[in-house]
């Protein structure tokens, strides 16, 4: 299983109810297909940064997806059959959510050998302490 | 001898400034240090356009590191973050005339 987040974009004279619809429709395709639906976020409406298939506005949808290849198939094919999405985009996050992780692991590991955020301090206590023993 | 080799330890650090640098336009104060690395941002969200749109230039062109002071690693994976933004109209291609 991977992990997927696939955004997309529905055309502004869309009205709010059309969208929850979709969702839902969309939910389905993604547990019909053997999928687990993580997270769907309503990222609301936004100007675009550029002109999509003539249009300035659009609504942003946010899927986070558990899921197999079929799975992101299945759902691309249905977006794009959909006339009220104009655009969508595909990532896979599992591998940089694995490094990430692994990069957090590391600095709390190097955090626990020495304490780096105050090593101001330390650094000069230390130095001190050698001076009087010496 | 211990005093003398404490020292310089504690005073490089805060002398990493390297003055001037000859570049006239400063974009963000922190001119030499990665914003990514000081901040702990592991994972450079293409959605997250507050804080992408701080690295691409008034005509949507992405910016050079000599810059913005980020880290080779971490420009990498802005760069890749910040055309997925602009795949789904995010950020703009080009902008201007």
């Amino acid at each position: 299983m991977h992990k997927y987040e696939i955004i997309f974009l529905i055309r502004p004279d869309v009205a709010e109810e059309e969208v929850d619809k979709l969702i839902t429709q969309m939910e389905g395709v993604v547990t019909s297909t053997g999928g687990k639906v993580e997270k769907v976020d309503k990222m609301g409406r936004r100007r675009l940064a550029y002109r999509v298939a003539g249009h300035r506005e659009g609504h942003y949808v946010l899927f986070l997806l558990e899921g197999l290849g079929d799975t992101v198939k299945e759902f691309e094919r249905r977006l794009k059959v959909t006339d009220a999405v104009i655009k969508y985009l595909t990532v896979r996050v599992d591998e940089d959510l694995k490094r990430a992780e692994k990069y957090k692991a590391l600095r709390a590991k190097q955090e626990a050998r020495r304490p780096r955020s105050k090593s101001a301090p330390a650094a000069t206590a230390a130095p001190q302490a050698a001076a009087e023993t010496a | 001898m211990a005093e003398q080799k404490s020292g310089p330890g504690p005073s490089e650090r805060p002398a990493r400034r390297e003055g001037g640098g000859g570049g006239r336009r400063q974009y963000f104060r922190r001119r030499k240090v990665c914003k990514f690395c000081t901040e702990k941002i592991d994972v450079i969200d293409y959605k997250d356009v507050r804080l992408i749109g701080q690295f691409v230039s008034e005509r949507g062109k992405i910016l050079p590191r000599r810059l913005t002071g980020t880290c080779s690693p971490h420009q990498r994976t802005l760069s890749l973050a910040i055309k997925r933004a602009r795949n789904i109209a995010l950020l703009p291609f080009a902008t201007g005339v």
